[in-house]
């Protein structure tokens, strides 16, 4: 109730006012005639845009648990190469990583006929599998160093009280560390999400045809420059929105930890 | 398989619930335990007391092997726990299994704070000794009720003050149906005008004849609710008996300026 009555303070009002006559002056005096044409290509852009945020996501962040894990309390010989692998991938442009995997590899596996000949190939020889493997990467390698932290961060009570009711370790793991673990980077992650949503344009470089990409293809194809780039902003913020949205409703679920 | 039967152990046949024989335990270079000795019967309230840094936890943390002993013998319900020659479990499994029979309920509460009451008084009983879940959530309800708390079942600890949270851990602690409780010193967190709520709830827990080993800094009440006192001192056990001579008529001088410290 509160929430709504505030949004009408005078300066509220206003801004929307502004806002709303910006989209207005943009729906009437900017070219959208181009639309229609192209409507089914952004729609399978947007889509794929949207498929390969979660696959990397999700991919990533099951990479990032052990990545974690490894450096927070794992033995050397494990933490030393999990630490150097999240140091490579944050310490380097993503965009040089996609371009190395694909440009990289993407030329290396021709070469080798048994490459070709096996029933990898048909995927081998597309962009996209480059483009999802250098993004989980990327997910991976930021997510292990945030995860590393969140493992290091749950309360050793909590997992002392674990043990001393007889929980076996993979069970104090999987019921009470890890949730914590993850329920207390929440916020990260999905800052950290949404960050990733902001680097699937790169994957346009190597031809993968996401939303971005078929915004430049209107560019190229019509000389209207501005029309599907404020399309393309007020899609990615939607998305973005809808993730920030998801990641507060998990975290509102499940209160601050912190006792006493 | 430990839901039923949980009419409080008659007191006639005296068996032993915890034999504790020579522990040591030390931290690197620092001693803290110089071989102590303990017997617990079933039903026994056996109070801890001692100075801080007198080894009073690190014993009791001994007894589930929260702390390795360096070296000792532990016994719990007639089964000693095996250890290899470094002082640690030889069988994990063992220890898992006798740390679900033994009820421990600590100074920081350390209740899970991503479940809710409930959901932490059902975790051990549901994922540990598979209990069904149905009747598992209808003894946990029971067990709040018991401590005051049926209507938090829902509420996370965040949201509950020091003895609320403690009386919740309590209960936690009795959903496994434990043959002895461990208190590690489940006051001194508090606030003192919360000590009060979760003091009568071990109480009535010893009235009803539960075995318990209670490290406290509450002497009036050792003294009311304990069959036993153990005062230790520098790792080693200096005095004990029963509570109306260890605090009525205290033989070690250090015991007799210990109390008169406390209180």
């Amino acid at each position: 109730m509160t929430g709504w009555r505030a949004l009408l303070l005078p300066h509220r009002l206003l801004l929307m006012a502004l806002f709303a006559g910006f989209v207005i002056w943009c729906a009437l005096s900017l070219r959208w005639d181009w639309l229609p044409d192209y409507l089914p290509l952004a729609v399978e852009g947007l889509w794929r845009t949207i498929w390969i945020l979660a696959v990397t996501c999700i991919l990533g962040f099951l990479l990032a648990i052990p990545l974690g894990l490894a450096q927070a309390v794992g033995p050397w010989y494990l933490a030393a190469p999990a630490r150097a692998f999240c140091t490579i991938i944050r310490g380097t442009p993503l965009l040089l990583q996609i371009w190395l995997l694909y440009y990289g590899f993407g030329s290396l596996f021709p070469q080798f006929p048994w490459i070709r000949a096996s029933e990898l190939w048909p995927y081998l020889r597309q962009a996209w599998p480059y483009a999802v493997l250098a993004l989980t990467l990327s997910y991976a390698g930021y997510e292990g160093e945030v995860m590393r932290g969140a493992f290091s961060s749950v309360n050793k009570g909590q997992l002392e009280a674990a043990r001393a009711f007889g929980m076996p370790r993979r069970m104090i793991f999987r019921r009470v560390w890890l949730p914590q673990a993850i329920r207390n980077v929440l916020p990260t992650l999905g800052g950290e999400t949404i960050l990733q949503l902001k680097a699937t344009p790169l994957v346009a470089t190597i031809t993968v045809i996401e939303i971005y990409a078929v915004s430049s293809r209107v560019r190229a194809d019509t000389f209207i420059v501005y029309e599907p780039l404020l399309l393309l902003a007020l899609v990615y913020m939607i998305i973005a929105g809808i993730i920030a949205l998801i990641f507060g409703r998990i975290e509102s679920r499940v209160p601050n930890r912190r006792q006493g | 398989m430990t839901a039923e039967s949980r009419q409080p152990p008659a007191p006639a046949p005296a068996e032993t619930a915890i034999i504790v024989e020579n522990l040591h335990k030390s931290f690197g270079s620092l001693e803290v335990l110089r071989g102590v000795s303990l017997t617990a019967r079933k039903g026994d309230v056996v109070a801890i007391i001692g100075g801080s840094g007198s080894g009073k936890s690190t014993m009791l943390r001994c007894i589930n092997f929260l702390e390795t002993p360096t070296s000792g013998r532990i016994v719990v319900n007639d089964e000693e726990i095996a250890i290899r020659p470094d002082g640690r479990p030889a069988n994990r499994r063992q220890i898992e299994r006798i740390r679900t029979r033994l009820g421990m309920v600590f100074q920081a509460f350390n209740l899970w704070t991503h479940r809710t009451l409930l959901e932490n008084v059902i975790e051990v009983p549901v994922h540990v000794l598979k209990t069904p879940r149905t009747q598992a959530i209808a003894r946990a309800l029971a067990l709040l009720d018991r401590v005051g708390l049926a209507d938090k079942a829902d509420t996370f600890p965040a949201f509950l003050s020091g003895g609320q949270q403690q009386r919740a851990a309590i209960a936690r602690a009795l959903a496994v149906d434990p043959t002895v409780m461990l208190f590690d010193e489940p006051t001194s967190a508090l606030d003192p005008e919360l000590v009060g709520e979760v003091l009568s709830v071990i109480r009535d827990l010893a009235a009803e004849g539960r075995t318990m080993l209670i490290v406290t800094h509450e002497m009036k009440f050792a003294r009311e609710v304990a069959d036993h006192v153990v005062y230790l001192h520098q790792g080693r056990i200096e005095e004990e008996g029963p509570p109306e001579r260890v605090f009525g008529a205290p033989q070690s001088a250090r015991l007799r300026q210990f109390l008169q410290t406390v209180g």
